[in-house]
């Protein structure tokens, strides 16, 4: 049985479904990103896992419990929103000793020494005295993770923790938010929408879209064998052309060029291009009018000497290829 | 939602229904009713308009507070324009000025007057003839009384501007007329519906200014205490009080109405209006400025010339005697009863509008009683103070009442106040609770601190200055309310608004003066420290 399992949750607002019979296993340990475009349903699913929003139907397993009407306080998770909700009117330290106060027990030396621990943790030590608005956006971040982490929660939620940071500091953090979740072996929740994100730090990936659950897998598996036309879509780019009753999908990557006809088979007329620093993708159209586009390394395209409606030839490795079902028998 | 929230938002509700849904239904009721207390339809009605004495106070009323509500829209949006589209000198000093009327009751606006166009008043002595007592008095004091109201709404819409609008315009060549006509104007549009309404309804419901100046010329205001206090005729009075409710609720119709619609047009992207330098026009609203605000400082000094000279006018040495004042008419006692009045609506009504807010806009669940509640704490603002007044002596004067005990205590004073002005601090509340990050009642649940610890450390702190805002707003209203009291102080128990009534009528005019400087004082006091402390606590928390 897994530590958190999520049990065909129901949830309308009004009369807009939300999350249409939602289910997810999570393992002990692990960091699942739950990724999704805005509006999926996301936030309501983890608020759901908190416990600070009531399902219509389903439950929710905590450890073999079921724990679908569990006050949020009883649960024992930390969470982080995308706003942090640091409490302004105190200091880093503060914030943190605010949620430690009510974990009983601890003495005023041990939240003292959990307080520096946590601060160690995600490198704030010197900031403790600060106040929030005195802190950079990453630091702020980090304070709210600290926070969370620091009544030793037995599982972690994390709301677009990222989304509101700009792209250096958001790889910078993703690295470190995934080496203390490593550290401490914290079973976590992530939402996001950003599926680099997904793709570089979960252990499992949990694709949504219209308050359903679309596949579930690690990341390779996702990438590699998208279960529906929507995740091969939603996570990286997809290509996608009709043949023989079926609809058949590869990614730009694995087409194979060259100049002249001979193992690559297929004619395509070079409609554009663009330099994308290490990678060049070039648009394509297929005889039959059907557009493609291919990724190459810039180095293979200078080789190749790229120009516009010149012809090209290229392969689409079989083993490589996904087919899926067409669009009319996939409605039924 | 906890049971003990839960509890919490149902004694909330539970209370403030009392005090306010009670006293209206027993309003309503004694409206229908005959004196033996059956039913008697329309026919109080049909007395009522039946009477011309009587109906003649309907025209008089609807006749002063539209010319007041004219008058008060133009002078207070060009005043409003001044300090926010002009770059005239002395801004900060004109801001003040206007606020003066605020810190006096309205029976003290019209004894200013008493002073400059009486019999005896400073004016007439120069040779100015006026009718003062009857309509052009009644008017004037009015104007006096709803200007600062319309200044103020003025301002917060005039205050915010999205400059790109008036650089596209420029960029057009649009000219000043246009950019007026096609911008500033569309913009504010919700706003002078509302300040004609607030007005409106102000001066046709105030009692202070016909009580002194009325005269012979009769107001519903005047009509109702007479019914009440004079005849004791219940239900004629509680006639007038349905109809002193008219303009307030078709205000609060309206209100409502255009609210939804008024989505602020203003938004994030919005830049700057950078006022151009034009230096006649600073000019002439700078003389404009200096004119009103030159009244309203010469009503302030006439009453220091009345109090502080030993019989004016005819014998101007100084003198402190006219701060013993006689016991008679209520003595230095009524001062010290209206600051304790005041202190306890200030501190109960903050404590109740603010957490009365925290459970309408931080919990969950029980949808349903929420908007009951958001409707209940609308409704005030409908709510004249005459009609608080009248229907709290309905609803706790029956005998039948077990909470009959307050009637005639400081008690009944400090409810009737916090209902009556409740509709702003309550939205001073919510606008400064709405500013809280939504998740913060999320983190704390998942810490496990309770709500009770959050709201004192975080939510409360937090929205320091919109507590002593309302603390503020509460203790000047409560100093110079007259109009709620007037049928609810006790013998026992008279305080300073009613005290300069009594005065005025007694002709210890000197006194009356004297007592208002003293409301005056404390006033500007509070408001002094209000300004301070939300300066301190704004560089502390932002
Ligand atoms: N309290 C609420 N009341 C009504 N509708 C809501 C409420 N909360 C969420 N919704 C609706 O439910 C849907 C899903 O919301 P949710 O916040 O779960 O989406 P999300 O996947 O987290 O999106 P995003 O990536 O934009 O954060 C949205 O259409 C939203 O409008
Ligand atoms: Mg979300």
């Amino acid at each position: 049985m897994s530590y958190l399992e999520v049990r065909n949750i129901t949830k309308r607002f009004d009369r807009q479904t939300v999350l249409a019979n939602v289910s997810a296993d999570i393992e002990k340990g692990e960091l699942v990103c739950v990724l999704g475009p805005s509006g999926c349903g996301k936030t309501t699913l983890l608020r759901i896992v908190a416990g600070l929003e009531t399902a219509d139907g389903g439950s929710v397993y905590i450890n073999g419990r079921d724990c679908t009407s569990l006050s949020p306080g009883k649960r024992n998770f930390g969470i982080v929103f995308q706003s942090y909700a640091l409490f302004p009117n105190m200091t880093v330290a503060g914030n943190i000793l605010f949620g430690l106060r009510h974990k009983g027990k601890l003495g005023r030396e041990e939240m003292r020494a959990r307080v520096d621990e946590v601060l160690r943790m995600v490198d704030l030590s010197e900031h403790r005295n600060k106040y929030p608005r005195q802190l950079s956006g990453g630091q702020q971040q980090r304070a709210a993770l600290a926070r969370a982490i620091a009544p030793a929660p037995s599982y972690l939620l994390l709301d677009e923790p990222l989304s509101a940071l700009d792209a250096k500091v958001r790889v910078r953090l993703r690295g470190e938010i995934r080496a203390i979740q490593r550290a401490l072996g914290i079973t976590t929740i992530m939402v996001t929408h950003d599926q680099e994100e997904a793709l570089t730090m979960a252990d499992k990936i949990i694709v949504m879209n219209n308050a359903t659950v679309e596949q579930a897998g690690t990341p390779r598996e996702v990438y590699d064998r998208p279960a529906t036309p929507f995740v091969a879509n939603f996570i990286g780019a997809m290509n996608f052309y009709p043949a023989n009753e079926v609809v058949c999908a590869i990614r730009p990557e694995r087409i194979e060029i060259s100049n002249a006809p001979g193992s690559c088979n297929v004619a395509a007329d070079i409609k554009g291009f663009e330099f994308k620093g290490a990678m060049t993708r070039i648009y394509g159209i297929l005889p039959g009018q059907t557009e493609i586009c291919v990724d190459i390394s810039s180095d293979r395209a200078d080789e190749i000497g790229l120009c516009e409606r010149a012809r090209l030839y290229l392969r689409i490795p079989e083993e490589h290829l996904i087919k899926y079902p067409p669009p009319a028998a996939r409605v039924m | 939602m906890r049971p003990a929230q839960l509890a919490l938002l149902l004694a909330l509700l539970a209370g403030f229904t009392l005090i306010q849904i009670g006293p209206l239904f027993s309003l309503f009721s004694k409206a229908f009713l005959d004196a033996d207390g059956s039913f008697a339809g329309l026919q109080n009605y049909a007395d009522y308009f039946g009477s011309p004495s009587l109906s003649v106070s309907v025209r008089n009323t609807v006749d002063i507070s539209f010319v007041t509500t004219l008058c008060s829209v133009l002078l207070g949006f060009a005043y409003a324009y001044a300090l926010t589209r002009t770059n005239m000198r002395g801004k900060a000093f004109f801001r003040y000025t206007a606020l003066i009327p605020i810190f006096l009751p309205t029976v003290v606006h019209a004894l200013g007057l008493v002073y400059m166009f009486g019999k005896q008043g400073i004016l007439t002595g120069l040779g100015v003839e006026t009718e003062l007592y009857g309509r052009f008095g009644i008017i004037l004091s009015e104007i006096i009384y709803t200007f600062p109201q319309a200044f103020l709404m003025f301002v917060v819409a005039l205050e915010v501007a999205d400059g790109r609008l008036y650089e596209a315009a420029d960029s057009m060549g649009v000219s000043a007329a246009g950019k007026f006509f096609g911008i500033t104007l569309p913009d504010i549009r919700y706003t002078v519906v509302n300040v004609f309404f607030v007005c409106f309804t102000l001066a046709f419901t105030d009692f202070g200014a016909p009580k002194v100046l009325g005269g012979g010329y009769n107001v519903l205001a005047t009509d109702i205490y007479k019914q009440i206090a004079g005849q004791f005729n219940m239900n004629m009075g509680a006639v007038v009080g349905t109809l002193l409710l008219l303009p307030a609720v078709l205000s609060f119709i309206a209100g409502r109405a255009v609210s939804s619609r008024n989505a602020s047009t203003v938004n994030a992207k919005a830049t700057r209006l950078v006022i151009r330098e034009c230096a006649w026009r600073d000019a002439v609203f700078f003389v404009f400025c200096a004119l009103v605000s030159a009244c309203f400082l010469f009503l302030i000094a006439v009453l220091f010339m009345g109090a502080l000279t030993e019989y004016y006018p005819y014998n101007m040495a100084l003198t402190l005697r006219h701060f013993s004042f006689n016991a008679s008419t209520g003595g230095i006692g009524s001062y010290f009863n209206s600051l304790w009045m005041s202190l306890l609506t200030a501190v109960f009504g903050t404590a109740f509008a603010f957490v009365y807010a925290y459970m309408m806009e931080k919990t969950d669940g029980f949808a349903a009683l929420r908007r009951y509640g958001k409707l209940l704490a609308a409704l005030p603002l409908a709510l004249p103070g005459m009609v608080v007044g009248v229907s709290f002596i309905f609803f706790f004067n029956a005998r039948s009442n077990p909470l009959h005990f307050i009637y005639g205590t400081v008690v009944i004073l400090v409810l009737s106040n916090i209902l009556h002005y409740f509709a702003v601090p309550f939205i001073t509340a919510t606008g400064s609770l709405k500013k809280l990050d939504r998740e913060f009642e999320s983190v704390s649940d998942s810490m496990r601190v309770s709500r009770l610890r959050l709201f004192l450390r975080v939510s409360a702190p937090l929205s320091l200055t919109a507590v002593l805002e309302i603390f503020m707003y509460y203790f000047v209203n409560s100093m110079v309310t007259v109009s709620a009291v007037v049928f609810l102080y006790g013998a026992k128990f008279k305080v300073a608004s009613i005290a300069i009534t009594h005065m005025e009528e007694a002709g210890d005019i000197s006194q009356a003066a004297a007592m208002s400087l003293l409301i005056l004082f404390i006033n500007v006091a509070v408001r002094g420290a209000y300004a301070l402390a939300a300066k301190c606590t704004e560089r502390k928390i932002l």
